[in-house]
């Protein structure tokens, strides 16, 4: 489970590009693991590391950046494959908030799911964080605002009630599910007793 | 919200499949919960889901509804003593871990010893598990493909794995919808693959982000069940998570007689003929192509929108991105993609793994031979496209060529088996993500159709089938 999230201010870690898919988050060669411990290691791993394991300059092996919530990244962030291993690795690496001008929908979703934020941010405040990397930003998510320092604004995003709930709450949407099981038993017997598959 | 009875109000097809399924409906501050029909599971993205309901407790609710196989991480080539060269004692630990966890809890599972075990979303529509009107759900972001057939399928993370393995279920909000209409008569050597490639071209590598796709019009009522799910499956590289096509008769003749086929066949076909999109049914988002426009297509950067026709010049650079793409692939703005070296030829993968493909190979390669030094590997979609492939003798044929000829399952489409490229190399693949790094670190990946990768495979240079068709005759 994890930590409810309501407020967070933190430094930024910013990664530009647009499409970063989530073969570049979590490469496909680590996809063996059958546990999730460590995987913040691995994180954007061919960016962070030669191929002899040794660390590259990258910002994201920097002290600074260890200590970032909040990762800044290009359009369409999050693109490809429904690895969990993505927000995983990233949540592991210390991160509880993604803001993109466009953030991909099973990302967006596995993200949720892990007591991450994915915020999409109208144009102008994602290029004022692009413009920015490293200033201290606050998320908060009760008033679904992101408020920029240095006079660059505070903009209004978009979550829906119950991924807000979920991640305010901590809520285990595994309980809630649970929770419906006499739904969907009900549902169940009533197409059970349906003609073909029409119910 | 407005009220109007289903029976009244035009639906689209993936609002009647929708509507069937919803076990409690979404309102303004909870998803709706969604019932599942059929839950796919495999090795790389269950794990974590099963010692969830270990930690819980929990059982599997309708292991009648799940089906498992390996494919991921399995290897491609057996060893001469009859082992399996696994990439790591990991991979391996981790394909027992899945037969494991499914003896443990009583779910149909196609494993090594089964002539059914392939690409799970190979495997699914084979066994006739894949049908009309159905939910379904797998840890895999290619389970778009099955909406070929007239389903709700998508991808989902390794949490709602767990979720639906225990409650048959997942929360979710309603998609919007949008029809992508492609009409008009598509020009000889014209592939799905190039269509799906011209689509994604058009409305963008995050163009579908929210949508339900449907696609409509002759170009895909006349494709095979092998071409619509080509074209399915490449939906998600739109951003999509599902794309679907109206189910027809040349849906149940495929579905007929196959493992899963409903006993009452002919009474159920009644019920999916009735699974179209009514006339006045409204889409969020309307996208019309013509077929004559559609050209064979590759990409030359690193997602699968960046996709041109394979006779056209690459387009220039519009922003520092393209640039990063551009000279990650080693190419040039304003030159020609074919004629361009290559090093290997992949055929395989979920997009591109079935009959309709290895027979669209072996045609072209029939006779011919892998240009010396460069390496093919033909890798059959199942254990059943193996046998039937085999059967034909499209083996013969491939082997005959240079190519080789390998043990079903992803392989380099996304290389965690250890199939990978060396640094640097160029692929043409008929598999879905020109990803930097997806074949392998430093790998440059060129997707294209079957067809254009055996081209493309004899003359060691991006290559337009319909130039070597041509030279042939």
């Amino acid at each position: 489970m994890f930590k409810p999230l309501t407020i967070v201010t933190s430094k930024t870690v910013v990664l530009p590009a647009s499409n970063i898919d989530t073969d570049q988050i979590m490469p496909a060669r680590f996809l063996t693991m059958t546990t999730k411990a460590g995987l913040g290691e691995k994180l954007f791993n061919d960016w962070r590391y030669h191929k002899d394991g040794s660390p590259t300059d990258h910002y994201l092996n920097s002290d600074a950046a260890k200590a970032c919530e909040i990762l800044v990244g290009g359009h369409n962030f999050g693109c490809g494959s429904s690895r969990e291993h993505a927000p995983w690795a990233l949540s592991d690496y210390g991160f509880r908030v993604v803001i993109s001008s466009e953030i991909a929908d099973i990302f967006r979703n596995n993200s949720l799911k892990n007591g991450i934020l994915p915020i999409v941010i109208d144009k102008a405040a994602h290029q004022w964080l692009l413009d920015h990397p490293g200033e201290a930003v606050t998320v908060d998510l009760k008033s679904q605002e992101v408020r920029l320092p240095k006079n660059g604004g505070t903009y209004k995003f978009e979550v829906d009630a119950f991924s807000k709930h979920c991640l305010m709450e901590g809520v285990d949407e595994m309980g809630y599910l649970q929770k419906q099981t006499d739904a969907i038993t009900d549902y169940e017997a009533k197409r059970a007793h349906a003609p073909a598959s029409a119910i | 919200m407005t009220n109007t009875s289903p029976k009244t109000s035009p639906q689209t097809l993936f609002d009647k499949v929708w509507d069937r399924h919803v076990v409690v409906a979404e309102t303004p501050t909870n998803p709706a919960t969604l019932y599942i029909d059929l839950h796919l599971i495999h090795e790389v993205t269950s794990p974590q889901a099963f010692t969830v309901l270990r930690e819980r407790g929990l059982k599997v609710r309708r292991p009648d509804r799940t089906l498992a196989t390996i494919d991921h991480s399995t290897p491609t080539l057996k060893n001469a003593d009859g082992t399996r060269p696994y990439v790591t004692p990991q991979a391996e630990a981790q394909v027992a871990l899945l037969l494991a966890n499914t003896e443990a809890h009583g779910i149909e599972t196609h494993g090594w010893d089964s002539d059914h075990r392939g690409i799970v979303h190979v495997m699914g529509p084979e066994l006739g598990a894949t049908q009309p009107g159905m939910t379904i759900v797998c840890g895999d972001s290619h389970t778009s493909t099955h909406g070929a057939f007239g389903a709700i399928s998508f991808g989902i993370g390794t949490t709602q794995v767990g979720h639906v393995l225990a409650n048959q279920c997942i929360l979710m909000p309603k998609p919007k919808t949008m029809a992508i209409h492609v009409n008009g008569q598509l020009g000889e050597g014209v592939t799905a693959k190039d269509v799906i490639l011209a689509i994604i071209a058009k409305i963008g590598v995050g163009g579908g982000t929210g949508y339900a796709l449907e696609y409509c019009g002759n170009v895909f009522r006349e494709m095979t069940m092998d071409e619509r799910m080509t074209v399915c499956n490449m939906s998600i590289e739109a951003g999509a998570r599902c794309g679907m096509v109206a189910p027809d008769q040349t849906t149940f003749n495929y579905l007929k007689g196959r493992k899963f086929s409903p006993e009452n066949f002919y009474e159920i076909c009644e019920d999916w003929a009735s699974l179209t999109t009514d006339s006045g049914a409204q889409y969020d988002r309307e996208v019309h192509m013509k077929a004559e426009d559609i050209r064979p297509m590759v990409t030359y950067g690193t997602h699968p929108g960046m996709a041109m026709p394979i006779d056209g010049l690459i387009p220039t650079s519009q922003n520092e991105a393209d640039e990063k793409a551009l000279n990650y692939m080693q190419v040039k703005g304003g030159d020609a993609i074919a004629g361009t070296p290559i090093d290997r030829v992949f055929i395989g993968s979920c997009t591109n793994s079935r009959m309709d493909d290895l027979r669209a190979a072996a045609h072209i390669l029939k006779g011919q031979t892998v240009k010396p030094g460069l390496i093919a590997i033909v890798v059959p979609g199942s254990e059943n496209i193996k046998r039937e492939a085999e059967t034909e003798g499209l083996h013969e044929v491939f082997i005959a060529a240079g190519a080789q000829w390998r043990e079903p399952g992803c392989s380099m489409c996304l290389g965690m088996n250890g199939d990978i490229g060396a640094p640097g190399e160029l692929i043409v693949s008929t598999s879905n993500r020109n990803f930097a790094g997806r074949q392998g670190p430093g790998v440059r990946t060129v997707l294209a159709s079957p067809e254009t990768a055996a081209a493309s495979a004899i003359t060691g240079v991006i290559t337009d089938p319909r130039t070597l068709t041509c030279e042939a005759a």
